[in-house]
């Protein structure tokens, strides 16, 4: 057992922590204003910088493509950061051991929201998601709960819907977190109804027939509360490994994005791969799922694909799938599923994107004009 | 004591690993550091987010890197208790 530990021998500097805390404030408030300048200039910057300094010709292709790629990586790094950072300071006392004991016990129907809610709001690094499944598991938390969970939250997170709502606008936004809650909802349902537990990988199995519930995992923070200058230390950390794990998606996706919007002709999708080719959406879906990205990375290509005509189901069912499955991630998943689950879950994905795709290929125009 | 940093292998881990490492060239002593990858082991000790920091079999710390202040406190007074060898 632990001893229980005074404050100040936890933290040798508490009796300075006031002093901190001031200096903590003075720096916050002035990155802050430096930030809103930074923010508020991008736009005239990158500008300034292709047509001015660079002299590329006004309209050009190329200048268009390297104006928008600069905005775009400026603002949405800008927006990351500051996100990423504030998130995580209000939530380091959010833990998963304690969304584990809480859908514990849950009613099936209650189970797959909230289990599809809490992979929404939850932050884990993807490595995190082997042990949590395990977790989930031997606390005897239905496994469609816990595909609920794993299916959502790769799809919707903080960083996701701040980038859609900038960059997409809020019907765009509201429309992507309903369905990748009811993907969620709707996958933990099928799952148990398929019974797939019993595909699992055996040792699973045998450790859920000896173990009960597993005891509360104690963090010997959690009895102290956070003080300001903990909570910085995990934003910051949280911040900077997220940032190095993100930074070069949102070049990628910036950069695809950038090439459609000043190389590929208004309109080319509508007229190619419009909603009238009802099969390009199961096709887009394949593609997608075995592709990997982020969701941080595949929120600019969609604003591109958009631009451009692509009809919305098909943008929707393409990035979902791109976001939701991986080959790397099917590979790692492969430890603790077998080749039917891992089958059964992609199949799911495949058939839940495309009917989402023709769903919104259909209504799609009605609600965002 | 034996001192555990569990974790698949990501790069939040890696850096949990060498923190303690750190540390623990400071402090002397019989210490051993692990690293352990094994989620049969995770299970085990009933950790679902990684890193996780396990010193003597009691689980300290999961889901964020520890601060060395922290780290060294813990070994502290894992010692103190007189239940390390």
């Amino acid at each position: 057992m632990t001893m229980p530990t005074t404050p100040s021998k936890l933290h040798p500097n508490a009796h300075n922590a006031p002093l901190w805390n001031l200096g903590y404030f003075a720096v916050v408030t002035s990155l802050a204003t430096f930030w809103w300048l930074a923010y508020t200039h991008i736009m005239p910057v990158s500008h300034w910088l292709v047509f001015t300094l660079w002299g590329f010709a006004p309209g050009s292709h190329l200048g268009l493509s390297l104006e928008f790629f600069l905005y775009d990586t400026a603002k949405i790094l800008l927006l990351l950061v500051l996100l990423i950072y504030a998130l995580a300071w209000i939530r380091v006392s959010l833990k998963v051991e304690l969304v584990r004991d809480f859908l514990a016990g849950k009613r099936r129907g209650l189970g797959y929201f909230l289990g599809a809610f809490f992979g929404a709001i939850t932050p884990f690094c993807s490595c995190s998601s082997i042990p949590l499944f395990l977790g989930f598991t031997t606390a005897r938390i239905p496994m469609g709960i816990t595909m609920s969970f794993l299916i959502t939250s790769p799809l919707i997170n903080e960083i996701a819907v701040v980038l859609l709502w900038s960059l997409l606008g809020w019907k765009f936004t509201i429309i992507y977190v309903l369905v990748g809650m009811l993907a969620g909802i709707l996958g933990g349902f099928v799952m148990d109804e398929l019974k797939v537990q019993r595909w699992l990988q055996p040792f699973i199995l045998e450790a859920m027939e000896k173990e009960p519930t597993q005891q509360y995992v104690h963090d010997s923070q959690k009895k102290h509360g956070f003080t300001i200058q903990q909570r910085h230390t995990f934003a910051y950390n949280e911040t900077a490994s997220i940032f190095q794990r993100v930074w070069k998606w949102v070049i990628i996706g910036v950069g695809i994005g950038a090439a459609l919007h000043g190389f590929v002709p208004e309109n080319w999708f509508a007229q190619n791969l419009g909603a009238g080719e009802w099969w390009s959406v199961p096709a887009s879906v394949l593609i997608g799922i075995p592709l990997y990205s982020n969701v941080t990375g595949i929120i600019p290509i969609m604003e591109s694909l958009l631009t451009k005509g692509l009809p919305m189901g098909t943008t929707l069912a393409f990035c979902m799938s791109a976001v939701a499955a991986s080959i790397p991630e099917v590979m790692m998943l492969r430890q603790i599923m077998t080749i039917k689950l891992q089958a059964t879950f992609i199949g799911y994905l495949w058939i839940i994107f495309t009917l989402v795709g023709w769903l919104f290929n259909s209504v799609g125009p009605h609600i965002l004009s | 004591m034996e001192i555990k940093v569990l974790g698949p292998g990501c790069a939040q881990c890696a850096q949990t690993e060498k923190l303690v490492k750190e540390v623990v060239a400071t402090k002397g002593g019989n210490i051993v550091v692990q690293k352990v990858s094994d989620f049969k082991e995770m299970m085990a000790a009933g950790v679902m987010s990684t890193p996780a920091v396990v010193i003597d079999g009691v689980v300290k710390c999961t889901g964020r890197i520890p601060s060395k202040e922290e780290i060294s406190t813990w070994i502290e007074n894992a010692g103190n208790e007189g239940g390390s060898d």
